[in-house]
């Protein structure tokens, strides 16, 4: 692998940061700047398609392979395997870059497009290389106009310079939660509405307009980015043998400095807060993995490990990296019940169980947080809950019931307190986790 | 020999053959208006509605083959096997007759795309369905128009009361779906 | 080779007639969505399953034969 000379970033000196390095706070990261700080784009690197059983050495996706990138926006599958898939197709394939950050409690995704968009666009480019694509998107939400101009002269500089051989089309998707899926994504760029779509096949067989399609989160790219300039030993560095490198991480909640920070694979989620400059109050709580994740008891959760394994051996969920912190004097049940209200009116409303069932699960949650279940709502929602997951075309349905499963697990008492007495005083405490206001959010499919 | 095909035994086997088909065709309509629309009785199960449907359409055609046949080897009034598929061929009553070749054409093709449903999919099917719509009417027109028997009472008050069963539950299906709001 | 029954929930509008011709396996649910007991078609129903594949009007009923899905998410 050629090991390009680590010019200004020097790499192995320093372990951390690596995506946010050179992180400006006033403005984008400019082309000039971006190359003297990393190197040239190395194209040269990403020799051929890999063809299965026959690996040429040297190409990016072996290197992507060794190097044990997982995907970064929330799945975490292995990045190697799904390029090679990709590749594997007959004819030619389409790279999409998912910078659709749906999750209200998540702004990685946004600081990497807004403040290091050469990484991702670099990504892109290497991606669409290594598997032999014709066609490469870059997909945010639409309604962000500042974002979507700052993209636009990101790729119109690159243009002036001929950086990219395949032109990188930016396109605005729908504010709705649903619309950042990756089926929904597929079918929006196919043509059709941003809603999710049943699956086989799946967008590695069949994805924009029927070509073989890889999609990949903005985070995921940027990695790619580094690692085709600084090889897997490099990017293996950092986090711990199973789950290699660095990631990005939004923190919230009661913490002194939220943010977001990027740390090693496998850091402990305590130290993750302790890195956010520490509890700003008394914690009984910390909601990991954004609303597709899950509760984990404070002082439960401090020493665990922040990696998909680590976390679901615990219950939990690494998500895209979310840690939210829940004071002693929140209710957590109120928290959960807002945002499944949320959840309920962002479905696609396509699949029967989601449709009604997520309203009802919400409505529940509702009275047990603010009104009391009268000794029925913790019974009633246990039965609502095995009769949504699953039961939809998409993982929408799946991401609230298991953030309510986790709820009633990690707040089992509070639960039964509240169906027997009532309110807690929690419920008075000014909202903590974050959910789009009526004008941010889009009512249209198209 | 010759009688057979010059008398009247082939003509008011077309006839009745023909009041039959109609009569099928608007049970078949009636099924399919009452399965969309969801229909289910405490007795009534709703994969009855749906069968009931299938095999009606299938038994029209059989009575509508019977139809075509026996009209077209009726030598009493020459009419080609073309003019059942092309309208426009018959020198017989050529508007009414070209309405029932029509109304046979979009027949066949309403049984042939169901037939083979699960290779064209979803948004295909429903499509080429939609010609229910205009394959009834039509084939009821040519009832009217090229049938002997409209002066009759009893024809007549069955080609009405058709018109209003499948008036009726049709206004029944679409302005309760107008009301509760399409999903 | 085993069969199994999968819903597409987006096609599926709660007809309900699965659940009539194939009571041993579907079930609805308080919304009259079908719920799939067991995905895997035991020969006893075999005709029974195809009968409700058959008769869904939205084509939501899908039999598939295999073991199970494919590896990549």
């Amino acid at each position: 692998m050629t090991s390009v000379a680590l010019s200004a970033y020097r790499a192995p000196e320093l372990r951390l940061p690596r995506l946010l390095a050179g992180v400006s706070y006033y403005h984008p990261t400019g082309l000039a700047e971006h190359q003297e700080l990393y190197g040239p784009l190395p194209l040269r690197a990403a020799v051929g398609r890999s063809r299965p059983g026959r690996p040429r050495p040297g190409s990016l996706i072996d290197l992507v392979e060794r190097s044990g990138l997982t995907g970064r926006g929330g799945a975490g599958f292995p990045t190697g395997r799904k390029m090679r898939s990709v590749a594997a197709r007959r004819g030619k394939t389409v790279v999409v870059a998912n910078g659709a950050e749906g999750e209200p409690a998540s702004c990685k995704d946004r600081l990497l497009l807004t403040r290091a968009p050469h990484l991702i666009l670099d990504g892109i480019t290497l991606a669409a290389y290594a598997i032999g694509a014709d066609e490469a998107h870059l997909v945010v939400h639409g309604q962000e106009a500042d974002l979507m101009a700052s993209l636009e002269d990101a790729i119109a500089d690159r243009e002036t310079f001929g950086v990219d051989p395949v032109p990188i089309q930016l396109t605005g998707l729908p504010a709705r939660y649903v619309s950042s899926e990756q089926s929904s994504i597929v079918q929006y760029l196919s043509g059709g509405p941003a809603k999710p779509t049943f699956s086989p096949p799946r967008p590695h067989e069949r994805g924009v307009k029927g070509r073989p399609t890889l999609v990949n989160n903005v985070e995921t790219l940027a990695h790619l980015a580094l690692i085709a300039r600084y090889g897997h030993g490099w990017f293996r560095g950092v986090g711990t043998p199973a789950a290699p490198g660095s990631t990005l991480v939004t923190v919230g909640g009661a913490v002194a400095r939220p943010g977001v920070y990027e740390i090693e694979m496998g850091t402990p989620i305590g130290q993750v807060v302790m890195m956010a400059g520490g509890p700003s109050e008394r914690l009984q709580a910390l909601l990991v993995g954004g609303y597709f994740g899950a509760w984990l008891p404070a002082a439960f959760a401090w020493p665990v490990p922040m990696t998909h394994a680590d976390l679901r051996a615990v219950g939990g969920a690494m998500g895209a990296g979310m840690v939210i912190a829940l004071p002693v004097t929140a209710c957590a049940l109120a928290e959960t019940a807002r945002v499944v209200s949320y959840l309920a009116e962002e479905t696609a409303a396509q699949c029967g169980p989601c449709m009604f069932g997520l309203p009802a699960l919400a409505n529940t949650l509702i009275e047990l947080a603010y009104q009391g279940g009268w000794g029925r709502a913790v019974k009633a929602i246990a039965t609502l809950v095995p009769l949504i997951e699953r039961r939809g075309a998409c993982r929408h349905p799946d991401g609230a019931t298991q953030l309510v499963r986790s709820a009633l697990t990690a707040f089992s008492a509070d639960a039964r307190w509240h169906d027997r007495h009532g309110p807690c005083p929690g419920v008075g405490r000014a909202p903590l986790l974050p959910v789009p206001s009526d004008e941010e959010r889009e009512w249209d499919w198209t | 020999m010759s009688a057979f095909f010059h008398g009247p035994a082939l003509w008011y086997a077309t006839r009745a053959t023909g009041l039959v088909t109609m009569l099928l065709l608007t049970a078949s309509v009636l099924l399919g208006i009452l399965t969309t629309g969801r229909f289910a009785g405490g007795n009534w199960p709703r994969f009855l509605t749906v069968g009931l449907h299938r095999n009606m359409s299938l038994l029209t055609v059989v009575f509508l083959v019977l139809h075509v046949g026996t009209t077209v080897v009726d030598k009493f009034v020459s009419i080609p096997l073309t003019a059942a598929f092309i309208p426009f061929t018959s020198s017989y009553k050529e508007f009414w007759l070209s309405l029932g070749a029509v109304a046979l054409d979009l027949l066949i093709a309403l049984v042939a795309t169901s037939l083979i449903r699960n290779r064209l999919g979803l948004r295909a099917w429903r499509w080429f369905h939609w010609a229910a719509y205009a394959c009834w009417p039509v084939a009821l027109a040519h009832g009217l128009g090229a049938g002997t028997d409209r002066s009759t009472l009893g024809v007549f008050m069955l080609t009405i009361g058709c018109a209003a069963a499948v008036t009726g539950v049709a206004t029944w299906r679409f302005v309760g779906a107008a009301r509760a709001g399409a999903r | 080779m085993t069969y199994r029954l999968r819903v597409d929930p987006i096609a599926c509008t709660a007809h309900g007639m699965c659940a009539e011709l194939l009571p041993e396996l579907i079930e609805l649910d308080p919304w009259g969505y079908p719920i799939l007991l067991s995905p895997v078609v035991p020969p006893s129903v075999m005709d029974h399953a195809r009968r409700a594949v058959d008769a869904c009007p939205t084509m939501a009923l899908l039999m598939e034969e295999g073991i199970g899905r494919p590896l990549l998410s």
